[in-house]
């Protein structure tokens, strides 16, 4: 094919009009959270948008880290830091970062049509342990799945890694806001998930075909694993990555997880007035998240070793997600006098959740 | 996804419930009663296996 052949073919394929990375956050430079230690199953923590999942003995810690391939343009990396090791796997225990998808983000893949398109996964990889690794393409809406493998060669060394999957004519994913498919980087697979053999086309799934052949990533606390520069596109090869600046993948990162923190004055989500039945104060979000999400507080330093500040009030205040784009915050109040409330000034935050 | 406790908080208006209050991973959780959240789909799961029980509001 003549190079005009080539380049008509790829933006006729859309890989090269943007969006094309169907990854959030591959270049890993949002991580809300920040580091997040003792880590066990569907935790999420460092990089937004990826989690450990494990059963058995391993315990992580999760981070954004600066260490990057040479050279590569990115600035950031997941970082998987063993903390207690599996060093004895038992047969159904397991170990991988997952990253999941909302099915109507994926309907350009036309999965279930006699037009499936396949998908190229590319990505940097360092791990202190050589040897076989997995990747699986997991259909949550059908149970099917399909794995390859690629091989780490050198210990702590970053590789660049590119593995192409078939479309899959069986199976649509569900047109809506829920987990349709996951990619998963197996770290570590008992024999549950080893004992048959590699289900490289897609098929119905049977756990002993999931990942034969990973080797044991964890079975020491040494051990580290990073990954950078997560890219999965449509087609049969891999193109170069496509950086986005801060701004946008922040935003397509809040619609999972968001974080309200308190203010330079310590003025978020400040109320106060005369009341003598409930106090109410509410914060929009700032993007209309994927559904009602889950909240946390954190902050000691307000009222009752909360990360709210308040006055007369009755209890420590309710927290409410109210809708993917308001949540809310109240308690009654203990009697007829001014009443106040703020997020504490300087560590008070709320998270909000709606992870796939 | 470790759940120790759960219990039901009425909305401001007192009338409905509106928010469950839990424990997830250690971590005091509020969690929507909205099927689409991961949360609340593990509750309820977790509800109809005989393993958690929801207190009523206050």
């Amino acid at each position: 094919m003549s190079k005009a052949a080539e380049l008509a073919a790829l933006i006729g394929s859309g890989q090269a009009q943007g969006n094309k990375n169907l990854i959030i956050n591959g270049a890993m430079n949002v991580a809300q959270r920040g580091t997040v230690a003792s880590a066990t199953n569907g935790v999420y923590g460092g990089p937004d948008r990826f989690s450990i999942n494990e059963v058995g003995a391993l315990v992580v810690t999760l981070s954004q880290d600066t260490d990057v391939p040479t050279g590569s343009g990115f600035l950031n990396s997941m970082k998987v830091d063993v903390t207690t090791a599996d060093s004895s796997l038992a047969a159904g225990d397991l170990a991988y970062l997952g990253h999941r998808f909302e099915g109507q983000n994926l309907q350009r893949l036309k999965k279930g049509t006699s037009n499936a398109e396949s998908v190229t996964l590319s990505f940097w990889v360092k791990s202190t342990i050589t040897g076989t690794y997995i990747i699986q393409l997991y259909d949550n809406d059908n149970a099917r799945h399909i794995s390859k493998s690629y091989t780490v060669s050198s210990s702590n060394t970053w590789e660049f890694k590119t593995l192409t999957f078939a479309g899959d004519t069986t199976g649509a994913l569900d047109n809506d806001n829920a987990y349709s498919l996951q990619v998963y980087w197996w770290l570590a697979a008992g024999s549950t998930y080893t004992s048959g053999t590699l289900a490289t086309s897609w098929a119905s799934f049977t756990a002993a075909n999931a990942a034969t052949g990973q080797v044991n990533a964890v079975n020491s606390t040494d051990n580290n694993f990073y990954l950078t520069g997560v890219q999965l596109e449509i087609g049969d090869v891999a193109t170069p990555f496509e950086h986005e600046d801060f701004g946008t993948t922040l935003v397509k990162c809040q619609r999972y997880c968001a974080i309200i923190t308190s203010s330079g004055t310590g003025s978020t989500m400040y109320r106060d007035y005369y009341s003598t039945d409930t106090m109410v104060t509410s914060s929009e979000l700032p993007v209309q998240m994927r559904t009602t999400p889950s909240m946390t507080m954190t902050g000691s330093g307000g009222t009752s070793s909360t990360g709210f500040t308040y006055s007369n009030l009755a209890a420590t205040p309710t927290l409410a997600p109210a809708s993917p784009f308001h949540i809310l915050v109240y308690r009654g109040v203990a009697s007829s006098a001014r009443t106040y409330i703020y997020l504490t000034n300087p560590t008070g935050e709320l998270t909000m959740e709606a992870e796939l | 996804m470790n759940i120790t406790s759960a219990k039901y908080h009425k909305s401001p208006t007192g009338e409905d419930n509106m928010v469950i209050e839990t424990s997830i991973d250690g971590k005091i959780t509020w969690v929507p009663l909205d099927p689409a959240n991961s949360h609340y789909a593990e509750i309820l799961r977790q509800v109809a296996a005989g393993t958690l029980t929801i207190a009523d509001a206050d």
